[in-house]
This record gives structure tokens, C-alpha cells and sequence, in this order.
């Protein structure tokens, strides 16, 4: 049979999907179920004063309100999952009269229908004694970031070197805070049975939602169970379990009776976490032939009162350029906010657009071809750990990219190419996502009836981890892919780590692999002893990174061209041409592969171009809270895109030799569509979105 | 308002006559999803603006989240669960899966019942035209260009049979 990995299956819960049939977190049906909404606070800081539910009790069909007036206080034993912030505590819910950020849940209202509980939650009266809440990112006290991405870094002086730079640059960016905004809103089911809680929750982490949920009740783990077999998008906003999953439980448990809970599009603005807003200074200096001599980073990002979260915004200016004098700061400053969090390409996708425009202003005032300052700058070694990397292929990416898209019609004069009443330029800039990989388990059973199931805690909220693991498998066990079942979204199957920062497939896909190895050993054996066939053969497999982090630089690399047109009068940017070229070791599937891509460079045409979150400073209210203000890209928006992945062979980073790809084709889009727009216009835009206002 | 009222509602859906008592306040989207347990059809904003919950009522494309079911009285609606055929996927359900025009799937019940309103319409004469009719479909994944080529190539399927 012909190997599978590498093919381009089609997507195997593709069926399910356009007929209807997948089911996400909301859509399961259990008998007497209520409906629960949640009350958001209208004051940005303060203190509940007073909660009035009686015309709302008095409506029909209303079974509870259920506030800090009327609730037991909860164990919330310490908790931290994988992706929960290392210093500070999360919000416990409904606990007590603080209000801290605008929209926190301070009461839910439970009725037996939706309609029902939507009009009385509106009946609800709230007092609140309010305070200024405080918004002062950049500028406000900030803080050294603890528990992970360093505070500092620096090799060599680099403020001695910019100082005797033959050329320099010095400039500011600032991206707004930008929100997940996936079509499915967070959704949960809740039911309990004495001291058992059952959840369909909308989750990228199954088995945190049943340790949380755990912690939170003072709960027995085996006495909580997360279903989740299907995910409507998430982008990093359901790797946290988030109070509005506590608040469905609390529900259920307080009416005696299962309840289902959904955001409105507008909550998931006030506590599903978002990419923090980031103030961002890069300093260069340079040869006068382009090699970089001095390399300034600094950061700056908001989070909230209580916890601190921090991502690798500063971790590619390290390594991506050779370099021998480099600095790197990175700074918190809390505000009267609710957490920010993971959304795809964390850090990375900040860190990169400041240092690729960054790059691409040093090029135009050393007059170098952009991409060829970047081949100047290519490092040997990774230069911040002194390691090599495990496989890096930017050359080749920038190299094949310039060939797509036809760099050569490129005018290093901004300007200078027009067709009509639009003016035309062509932008670069590099990308990386780091390739990450946890200890993950999975169990494979051979049924007597010659198929398989392959069950682990993993996700799915697009890539295709279905599909993926059914061709490892297949291709393990010499099955076909109708003979192959895979089983994920379940907090009582093997544990993996979370779906995200592109590690599923390198995590998850190396478990399944060695799953299906065991499996294979054990029908061998039993055929070799004679054993009676006709049971089940069953094998669980744990597989764990080994020390190879610690010998190589482990990191995907890519690079995106960008064409664009600007109206010469009106100032509107339309993407004309994007091209993505990855290195991101073995693609599993090409076919899924191209779509996470080319998904991948349309959300980045979202942070160029459309997105931002706006907060009103005075009391902390987001304003554009839905999808018609909060603009993301639409179809007219997006031409065909066109992603190449370059044939890239690393033994050292997994099993499977696979990199992710998820994040990567994030990375760089809106410096490379930044950069273009400059080489269209002469305007150099540094803060996002690139609205057409900053072009008149 | 102090008290819910309800009122019968009697319509097709998917070709099956159905008699609900609902209260006024039910859309047409929580109606399906709630009453019908059509989950196919889904919610994503309840305000119209990113077309998750498309159905065809009179055949045609209605964002059933704005539509009050009692609106709907009378009214024939099809959903993402009755453009099968004894099983058989709809051409553009095949296409979806040959394009791999999604990820995560959600949009895709919407995306798919406005393609078929948009071969209805007859406006596929470019790719320009069906990027601007599916525009009020929302796919954050960002799958577009599969969805085009699959409406795209259903539209000329259909052109060649006729």
C-alpha cells in the first residue's frame, strides 16, 4: 500500500462538516436542559453596590439569578494549566463585589428557555459605586515580566554599537490590541450527577477544562468529564477555560438541572482573552554593505491587574540576523483589564512586524534590495544560544518567493510603479514560529474486525488533526483510511498537551506514531505465539521530546511577498498578490496544509489592514464589540493566495520530522504587506491597522 | 414588556410540515436549532453580520438570526440538512470537500447555502462576483479562495447541463 503522510487526503470529517453533522459545544441535545445568560459589568473598576432581581424572578419561565449575593464561595483550588499565566491568579467568578474590567460577569441569569432568560436579564437592576479605570499602555509603571520570556537580553554592547554605527535607524510601532473573533462563540454545556460534572465546553485543551473545573468545585479529577469532539476556529481563545465555563457549572448546580451557556459575540470581547496591545522601538545599526552591527529591541504590552501574561514577543530578534551586539527589553504594563492571551503566532507575529519593517527601512536607507539585506544578514548558527539550528531554509524561502511573485519588477523608488489610479508595490518580509513539542500519550486499539481507533486528549479547530493522525496511523498499521477511526476532544483519553502553538502534530503525532509501533509489535507477537486471535489488542504509548532542544535551535522559517495597490486619491490598499513560502520540515498533508496557510496569511491581511479593537479610555467599555465594527476580512478582500512549502528534511525536531504551520504563515504578513505599501506610497506606516486615513 | 406571549407557527422545513408553539421572541435561527434540533444551521453573532446562520426561506438567503420565526408563517425553509438527496451530498457539498473550501467547519453550512443562492442568482460570471455575494459570510480560518473555486466550479457544472 502507498504511504498516506505526504499525500494530500481529503479532509476525513469534511462529510460531517458540510452536511451539518459535525457538533460543536452548544449543539448537544440532553432532556430538560435550561438556558443561562451572563450579566456583564457596565463600569470598567468598582464595586457591586446593589443587585435588585426581583422583576426578573418575577418574569416567567426565570428560575434563578445567581450573583455574589446568593452563592456558596467556591474552593478554586490553585490551579495552572500549561497556558495560564505563571504569576497572578485568575478571576474567581461571581466571588465577591470587586468589579475589575468592564464586561466581568457579575450575575447569570437561568430561565427555561433563552428567550426568556435574555429578556430578564436585562430586568436585572445593578448599582455600582464606579472608579476611573486606568488605560496607560506605554507610558504607565510598568513591570519586569517574570516565569518565562526573559526581561532582558543582550550580547555584546549593543548601545556602544549603534553609537558607532555607520548607518542607523530608529524606529516606533504599535499594534492595538486585536480579538480571536472565531465564528463560534465559547459555548458550554454543563450537567451534574451528585459529585460528577459532565461538559461539552468549547475547548483547544480538554483535559484542562476537567482539572479546572476540578479545582474550581474541589472536585475529584476523575469526577469531571470534558466532551469536545468538534471546535468552530479559536486562534488561541479557548486554550484557557475561562470563568463563563465555571459560571455554566455554578448554574447547572444551583437550579439542579443541566444548563446550557453561550456568549454573545459582544462578551467574547470582555473575557476570552485577545492579542495584547504592544508599543515596540527597534534601533539598528548597520555596515554600509548591510551586515547588521547592533541590534535594539524593546516591548512593551498590556495585561491585566491579576495576572501577568507574557509571550515570546522579543525571541526572533535574537536569533533571526546574524549580529553581534544585541539587546532585547520586554515590559508589562497592567491595566484595569481582563487577561490577554495566546492568539496564533503569540509574540511572534508582534515581534516580527516591528523587526521586518524595521529591516525594510534599513534597506531603503542603505538602498540594498530588501531580500538581499537579508541574505547578507544570514547567521551560520543560532547566535543567542550558540547552537546550531536543526534545520533552517530562510534562503531558499526568500529566494523562491522573489522568483513567484516576480521581485525583479520591484523599483527600489517608492512610487515609481502605477497602473491606472492605483499605485502598485511589492513588499518582503521573513517569518519563524519556534517548533515546539510536548510529552503526549495516545492508545490504539485493533478491533478483531481488522479496523482501528486511535484515541488521545488531542483537538481539532481547523488544521485537521482528524485527518493528520488517520494518515500516521494508516500508514502504521498498513490500514486504509475508512479502517481507521480517530477519537480526540475527550478529557478522559490520554493526555497531550494543548492544541496550540503549533505543536499538535509534533506532539500528538509522535505519540499516535509510537502507539501504532506498539500495536504493531503486540499483533505480531501474538501471531508469532499462536495466540488465539479474536480480542482487541490494545497499546498506549507516551512520547517525549529527548535532549535535542539542547543541541539545536529548533524553528520553522518562511518568508511572505506582498503586492498591493493604493488608490493614488482615496488612500484604500487592496492586496493584489500574497506569497508564502515555508520551510516547516515534512508537510503530512498538502492539501490541508495549503488551506492552514493560506488561513494563516489572510488573518495576517486581518492585522495589517482591518483589525483593532477600540476601548473607550473614560470607563473601559470596548466599543466596536461586534462583528461589524470589529472588522476581519471578508471574501472581496482576499485575492488567491498562493503558499509553496519547500521540501525540508529535519531529523532532530520530532519523530515525524514535522514543524507546524499553523503559526508560520501568520508571521510576517503585515510587515511584508507594511513594507509594500511603503514601496507603493512612500508612506511608512507604523502602526496597525493600515487604514486608508493614514495614507492621505 | 412584562410576559412572554407565544402564537403557532406552521411551516415546511426541509420539506416536512411543522406546526411549533413558540414564544414571539424566537428567531428563526433558535427555532431550528433550539426547537428542531437542526443544529446545521449555526450562530455566530446573532446580528447579522457574519452569515453562519444562512437558510434559504422561499429559496431565498435569509440571515435566519434576523428573522423572527414567527415571520416565517406559511414559509418554506430549506437548511443545511435538507440539500441532500437520499444521501446523496449536493453538488456544492462535493465540491466543498474536493476544495477543502473549510477548517473548522463552522461557517460552513452558511457558506454553503449562500453559494447556492449565489449560482441561483446567476451571479458566478466572474470570480470578482461570487467574492462579492459570499461577502457576507464570515470564515475566519480564511478558506475564500476554496470557497470561490467551489462555487465556481459548481456554477459551471451547472451552466454546461443547461
Amino acid at each position: 500500500m502507498s504511504r498516506l503522510i505526504g499525500e494530500p487526503l481529503p479532509r476525513v470529517d469534511a462529510p460531517l462538516k458540510v452536511t451539518g453533522r459535525a457538533t460543536y459545544a452548544a449543539e448537544h441535545r440532553l432532556p430538560d436542559l435550561a438556558h443561562a445568560v451572563i450579566i456583564s459589568a457596565a463600569v470598567g473598576k468598582g464595586r457591586i453596590l446593589e443587585i435588585d432581581s426581583r422583576r426578573a424572578l418575577g418574569e416567567p419561565g426565570v428560575l434563578a439569578v445567581i450573583s455574589h449575593l446568593n452563592t456558596a464561595r467556591l474552593p478554586y483550588r490553585p490551579h495552572k494549566g500549561w497556558i495560564d499565566p505563571t504569576v497572578g491568579e485568575r478571576l474567581h467568578v461571581l466571588q465577591d463585589d470587586f468589579v475589575r474590567h468592564w464586561g466581568q460577569p457579575v450575575a447569570v441569569v437561568v430561565a427555561e428557555t433563552l428567550e426568556q432568560a435574555e429578556h430578564a436579564s436585562h430586568l436585572v437592576g445593578i448599582r455600582y459605586e464606579a472608579e476611573a479605570p486606568s488605560f496607560t499602555v506605554p507610558d504607565g509603571e510598568s513591570i519586569e515580566p517574570q516565569g518565562g520570556y526573559p526581561a532582558n537580553y543582550s550580547r555584546g554592547d549593543a548601545d556602544q554599537a549603534l553609537a558607532t554605527a555607520e548607518h542607523r535607524v530608529d524606529c516606533t510601532y504599535l499594534i492595538p490590541r486585536e480579538n480571536h473573533n472565531p465564528i463560534e462563540p465559547h459555548a458550554t454545556i454543563a450537567q451534574w450527577d451528585g459529585q460528577r460534572l459532565t461538559v461539552w465546553d468549547k475547548t483547544q485543551f480538554p483535559t484542562n477544562v476537567a482539572e479546572e473545573l476540578a479545582a474550581v468545585f474541589g472536585l475529584e479529577r476523575a469526577n469531571v468529564h470534558l466532551i469536545c469532539p468538534f471546535v468552530g476556529g479559536a486562534f488561541g481563545t479557548s486554550l484557557r477555560t475561562w470563568p463563563h465555563t465555571t459560571l455554566a457549572a455554578l448554574a447547572a448546580r444551583h437550579v439542579g438541572r443541566p444548563v446550557k451557556l453561550v456568549l454573545t459575540r459582544k462578551q467574547m470581547y470582555f473575557g476570552t482573552g485577545y492579542r495584547p496591545e504592544t508599543w515596540q522601538r527597534v534601533r539598528l545599526g548597520a555596515h554600509s554593505t548591510g551586515e547588521l552591527t547592533a541590534l535594539k529591541h524593546e516591548g512593551i504590552a498590556e495585561t491585566s491587574r491579576y495576572e501577568h501574561y507574557i509571550e515570546g514577543l522579543l525571541n526572533a530578534p535574537r536569533f533571526m540576523y546574524s549580529c553581534p551586539h544585541v539587546t532585547t527589553s520586554y515590559r508589562l504594563v497592567p491595566q484595569d483589564v481582563h487577561t490577554p492571551t495566546y492568539m496564533r503566532a503569540p509574540g511572534a507575529a508582534s515581534g516580527m512586524f516591528a523587526l521586518e519593517c524595521a529591516m525594510d527601512e534599513l534597506a531603503h536607507e542603505l538602498r540594498i534590495d530588501p531580500v538581499e539585506l537579508r541574505l547578507r544578514n544570514e547567521p551560520k548558527i543560532d547566535e543567542s544560544r550558540n547552537v546550531p539550528f536543526s534545520s533552517r531554509s530562510l534562503v531558499q524561502c526568500l529566494r523562491t518567493g522573489a522568483e513567484r511573485i516576480r521581485w525583479h519588477r520591484r523599483r527600489a523608488e517608492p512610487g515609481a510603479l502605477r497602473e491606472g489610479h492605483w499605485l502598485v508595490g511589492l513588499g518582503v518580509a521573513s517569518a519563524t514560529y519556534h517548533t515546539l513539542r510536548n510529552t503526549a500519550s495516545a492508545r490504539v486499539r485493533l478491533r478483531p474486525d481488522g479496523t482501528a481507533v486511535i484515541e488521545t486528549a488531542a483537538a481539532d479547530m481547523g488544521p485537521g488533526t482528524y485527518t493528520s493522525l488517520t494518515q500516521i496511523a494508516c500508514d502504521e498499521l498498513g490500514l486504509p483510511p475508512e479502517k481507521v477511526q480517530v477519537v480526540i476532544g475527550d478529557s478522559n483519553l490520554p493526555r497531550v498537551p494543548p492544541h496550540g502553538g503549533s505543536q499538535t502534530l509534533s506532539s500528538v503525532g509522535s505519540a499516535v506514531l509510537a502507539a501504532c509501533l506498539a500495536a504493531r509489535s503486540a499483533r505480531q507477537e501474538r501471531a508469532h505465539s499462536g495466540a488465539i486471535a479474536g480480542s482487541e489488542i490494545v497499546a498506549t504509548e507516551t512520547s517525549q521530546p529527548g535532549d535535542a532542544t539542547k543541541r539545536y535551535s529548533m524553528h520553522a522559517f518562511g518568508a511572505v511577498f506582498a503586492e498591493v495597490m493604493v488608490d493614488v486619491d482615496l488612500g484604500i490598499v487592496r492586496l493584489a498578490h500574497m506569497v508564502g513560502v515555508y520551510a516547516a520540515g515534512r508537510i503530512v498533508n498538502p492539501r490541508l496544509a495549503h488551506s492552514q496557510a493560506i488561513g494563516g496569511m489572510v488573518g495576517g491581511v486581518g492585522m495589517a489592514l482591518l483589525e483593532e479593537t477600540h476601548i473607550d479610555r473614560r470607563d473601559g467599555r470596548i466599543t466596536n464589540a461586534n462583528l461589524a465594527e470589529y472588522l476581519v476580512p471578508t471574501n472581496a478582500d482576499i485575492p488567491v493566495f498562493d503558499a509553496v512549502f519547500l521540501d525540508e528534511h529535519d531529523p532532530h525536531v520530532n519523530p515525524l520530522g514535522v514543524k507546524g504551520i499553523g503559526e508560520l504563515s501568520y508571521v510576517g504578513v503585515a510587515a511584508a504587506i507594511a513594507n509594500a505599501v511603503f514601496n507603493a506610497t512612500g508612506k511608512r506606516i507604523r502602526d496597525l491597522p493600515i487604514t486608508l486615513e493614514k495614507l492621505l | 414588556m412584562d410576559s412572554a406571549t407565544t402564537s403557532q407557527v406552521q411551516l415546511t422545513v426541509n420539506g416536512k410540515p411543522v406546526t411549533l408553539e413558540l414564544d414571539t421572541r424566537t428567531s428563526l435561527l433558535d427555532m431550528l436549532r433550539e426547537h428542531l434540533g437542526l443544529t446545521g444551521t449555526k450562530k455566530g453573532c446573532n446580528q447579522g453580520a457574519c452569515g453562519a446562520c444562512t437558510v434559504l426561506v422561499n429559496n431565498r438567503s435569509v440571515n435566519a438570526c434576523l428573522t423572527l420565526a414567527a415571520m416565517c408563517q406559511g414559509a418554506s425553509v430549506t437548511t443545511i440538512e435538507g440539500i441532500s438527496e437520499n444521501g446523496r451530498l449536493h453538488p456544492l457539498q462535493e465540491a466543498f470537500i474536493r476544495h477543502d473550501a473549510m477548517q473548522c467547519g463552522y461557517c460552513t453550512p452558511g457558506q454553503i447555502m449562500s453559494g447556492i443562492a449565489c449560482i441561483q442568482a446567476g451571479e458566478t460570471y466572474s470570480a470578482h462576483a461570487v467574492r462579492e455575494f459570499m461577502s457576507g459570510n464570515l470564515c475566519r480560518c480564511g478558506a475564500y479562495q476554496n470557497i470561490v473555486a467551489a462555487v465556481l466550479e459548481v456554477a459551471e457544472q451547472a451552466g454546461g447541463r443547461r
